[in-house]
């Protein structure tokens, strides 16, 4: 019987990143090319966007919260940082800090909707999602925004990306080996730790997750449940923001077109995180290895030539699997415990 | 009335290894109303859910007019003619549908019925169940825009439309009005003269002197005492519910400090009676009465949850009005509310977590945690209250109810405060962890003014200095806790409504 327990115990708390190294021991073997420093930074890179915006999306799923607009936020910094460098020739700088600021005012926007006026998480943000969706199109009548396009007004957008912009999104670090290490990569680890320490360290932390388990105990211990709430929804808008930016310096335009998948890519991230070390609730470190989890799978299959229209199908199986692993097991495990 | 309309006989039921019904013998009389009370946990849900098809009995028979009843579901006792009005009134309305549809729904989703909705015919029936019932209203209204009283009668209409033969309301009072309350009786009364078997559970004495033609107790899942022979003893109904076993525990009335907490004129609610009174330092006042008397209500207005209607608070002196629990907690009042799983255990979390969760703010620096210090505070405090677990790390959910209790009470003594109120604390919890958090709780009692709600005399016995009495949200008696008559605690709690009735004209 406790024996029957520790398997079952080791199997969930371990069981994903056994899976997971499984995986990578089985591409390095048959995906020639797979193993080796530049492969793996290809992967660490084709993540880093959903990535960051999956640690936001975890701080509001912390608070028993849900961000469905996190997608459009970042699709929406995506067409402000463009506007803002082609047509109103600003610099980099001012650039960067008026899409975080907007993705900030977002995330407050959400959370006064979902504080004060009592609309349902998932609504609030629906609405939200869809409002943008439709504002970023506004200013551009619909089309997508580069260098020397032509305005409405009939005159020619001079701007340009500078390079210093687009550095944030192309500049790769030496690291041991020449232009290894993208900028998004390191932004990536960078929020990722941060997100981690706010969670897991600080007092902050400590009480959203209160906050998520029993909101009115919660309240009761005095923790000021709005607030928090609020933050939440602030972190998850700027860090949708700063993934706009990237995906916007990778561009190196304003594309109209990209970011669909962003939304479902980076939940599902957050979601698989959960399995990871038998958590079973949302966890900044769990996140990042989901969304890494994500990477390695499409990228082996990839080079294994699997064809590119099999990856929404691949990446739904997985977050069903680590759903089954989170859900099912440790709500056996809790039980068992009695 | 010779013939039994329900007849119980040696009724068991046990979750797991704790026996929560034992040997119940219960009679039912056709166009009779029985008074079910017992104080929490004393078994009376479990009674009804037995006799509503949510759960099964182990042992024992339930004879329906002499034919043995055995629901295994809700649907099954509705057949056979029990129906059960329960105390969440929305459970029994669909607010967004007309009067008249909630008055026929049974019909409406009875497999015979039509596919189309002939609305002019639902009407009219419905206006004769209305009519019959004494509710004068537009039966075509949504449910949504009608008052409590209304919606609580409709359900009970609903259920009375289903031809019931024992009729079980479940504290159908509990939120109704004294006015209100008064038109849900007249209803009573002629459901009365339809020999329809009555069986109401409730806490309102009022309410029970109203209506009751016979009172059965229960406490520890046994029935305590039958009052059948009018006049009804009301002050016997309530000892049997509430017991009174004089307690082993002595206590040794401490000396008073200065006053920390003064209430003057204070009504807990807008037409209820004022309320005046002074805590003192290195007092342990216990409140007590029945549910709904207003102890709840007194706890949350003190710890900011909820405001008074009129009146002041004086806390060292200083006005005090807290508009949340945080202010509260910042001027040193500290609430432990009852009902810990929903208002106290964080069930994510672990015992440290949930220990230090009110002060994360002083064992943080720069609000990054000190976990060294947590740990060290949770293990102290572990240790001083007689946690019982393997370590600070156990999951919450993996301990006892008792030692549960212990940690949500224990993370308030986690720091000095000036006022500490308890609700509840002994709720769900075995005499030897209400042994463990009473002493502990008189231990620390010197460096604060402490004030204890509970509904059990006994409890009030064992920790406090001095006992009020709460009856209908006023304080209705004082008896300092040496050589107590606990007779005279008691009638205050059974309270004595024709003669407040008299002061308030």
């Amino acid at each position: 019987m406790s024996n029957n327990f520790s398997i079952r115990n080791l199997s969930i708390k371990y069981g994903f990143l056994v899976l997971l190294l499984v995986l990578i021991i089985f591409f390095s073997i048959f995906a020639s090319g797979f193993a080796g420093p530049r492969s793996a930074v290809f992967i660490f890179q084709s993540v880093a966007i959903t990535g960051i915006l999956a640690l936001g999306v975890t701080c509001t799923l912390v608070v028993d919260g849900f961000d469905l607009s996190i997608g459009s936020v970042a699709t929406s910094s995506l067409m402000m940082s463009a506007y803002m460098l082609v047509i109103l020739e600003q610099n980099a700088f001012v650039a960067v800090v008026a899409c975080l600021l907007m993705g900030a005012f977002v995330g407050l926007l959400n959370g006064l909707l979902i504080v004060k006026m009592k609309v349902p998480d998932l609504l609030a943000t629906l609405g939200m999602m869809f409002l943008l969706i439709g504002l970023q199109r506004v200013p551009t009548e619909g089309r997508s925004i580069a260098t020397g396009m032509r305005l409405p007004s009939g005159e020619v957008a001079d701007g340009i990306f500078p390079g210093s912009f687009l550095w944030i999104g192309r500049h790769r670090f030496d690291f041991f080996l020449e232009n290894l290490i993208p900028v998004p990569v390191i932004i990536f680890l960078v929020v990722a730790v941060l997100v981690w320490i706010f969670l897991e360290l600080t007092r902050h932390g400590r009480l959203m997750y209160a906050i998520g388990s029993n909101e009115r105990a919660a309240s009761l211990a005095g923790a000021n449940v709005n607030l928090y709430k609020i933050l939440a929804y602030v972190i998850s808008g700027v860090t949708a923001s700063i993934g706009g930016i990237l995906l916007s310096a990778r561009l190196g335009r304003g594309d109209i077109a990209s970011g669909n998948n962003l939304l479902l890519d980076s939940v599902a991230a957050a979601l698989i995180g959960f399995a990871v070390l038998g958590a079973a609730k949302p966890n900044a470190l769990g996140t990042a290895i989901g969304a890494l989890f994500v990477g390695i799978l499409l990228q082996g299959l990839t080079m294994m030539n699997a064809p590119y229209y099999t990856q929404d199908f691949v990446k739904g199986g997985v977050l069903v699997i680590a759903l089954v692993f989170t859900f099912a097991l440790t709500s056996r495990s809790r039980k068992g415990g009695h | 009335m010779s013939k039994i309309a329900c007849k119980i006989r040696n009724l068991e039921k046990s979750f797991g290894p704790n026996k929560v019904l034992r040997s119940i013998d219960l009679d039912l009389f056709p166009g009779e109303v029985t008074v079910l009370m017992g104080a929490n946990g004393a078994g009376k849900s479990t009674l009804v859910k037995i006799l509503c098809g949510v759960h099964q009995s182990d042992n024992g028979t339930i004879n329906l007019f002499g034919k043995l009843f055995k629901p295994r579901r809700p649907a099954e006792a509705f057949q056979a003619g029990v129906v059960t009005v329960h105390q969440a009134i929305n459970d029994g309305v669909v607010p967004d549908l007309s009067v008249a549809s909630n008055l026929m729904l049974d019909k409406l989703t009875n497999n015979k019925a039509g596919f189309f909705i002939a609305e002019g015919v639902i009407r009219s029936e419905a206006k004769k169940i209305a009519d019959t019932m004494g509710l004068s209203l537009d039966v075509s209204l949504p449910v949504s825009e009608l008052g409590v009283a209304d919606r609580q009668l409709i359900a009970i209409a609903r259920a009375m439309a289903r031809n019931p033969k024992v009729l079980i309301l479940d504290e159908p009072t509990s939120s109704l009005s004294a006015k209100e309350a008064d038109r849900l009786f007249q209803v009573l009364d002629r459901l009365r003269n339809t020999d329809v078997a009555i069986l109401y559970i409730s806490h309102r004495m009022s309410d029970i002197r109203e209506i009751a033609d016979k009172i059965i107790c229960m406490r520890d899942g046994s029935i305590s005492g039958t009052f059948s022979t009018k006049p009804l003893d009301y002050e016997g109904a309530v000892t049997a519910m509430l017991g009174h076993k004089m307690t082993e525990v002595d206590v040794k009335i401490a000396k008073k400090g200065e006053e920390i907490l003064n209430l003057s004129n204070l009504a807990l609610s807008d037409q209820s009676p004022r309320i005046n009174l002074s805590v003192s330092k290195n007092e342990v006042v216990a409140i007590t009465g029945l549910l709904g008397s207003g102890k709840t209500k007194l706890a949350s207005i003190l710890f900011g949850v909820r405001k008074q209607a009129h009146g002041t608070i004086h806390l060292n002196g200083q006005p005090f009005s807290p508009s949340s629990p945080r202010e509260a907690i910042k001027a040193g009042v500290y609430m432990s509310p009852k009902d810990r799983a929903s208002n106290a255990v964080i069930s994510d979390f672990d015992i440290e977590k949930n220990l230090t969760l009110p002060f994360l703010h002083s064992y943080s620096w720069l609000s990054m945690l000190r976990f060294k210090l947590l740990r060290k505070l949770a293990k102290d405090k572990i240790e001083d209250m007689g946690v019982i677990c393997q370590s600070e790390g156990d999951e919450i959910e993996t301990l006892s109810g008792g030692n549960q209790q212990k940690v949500v009470v224990g993370r308030w003594l986690m720091q000095s405060c000036n006022l500490l109120v308890l609700d509840e604390p002994f709720q769900g919890v075995d005499i030897k962890a209400r042994r463990d958090i009473g002493d502990y709780i008189r231990q620390t009692a010197g460096s604060r003014a402490t004030i204890v709600l509970v509904a059990e005399l006994d409890e009030a016995l064992e920790i406090a200095d001095r006992i009020l009495v709460m009856n209908e949200k006023s304080l209705v008696g004082e008896h300092v806790n040496d050589n107590v008559n606990v007779n005279e605690i008691l009638v205050d709690i059974a309270g004595n409504n024709q003669l407040l009735e008299q002061v308030s004209k």
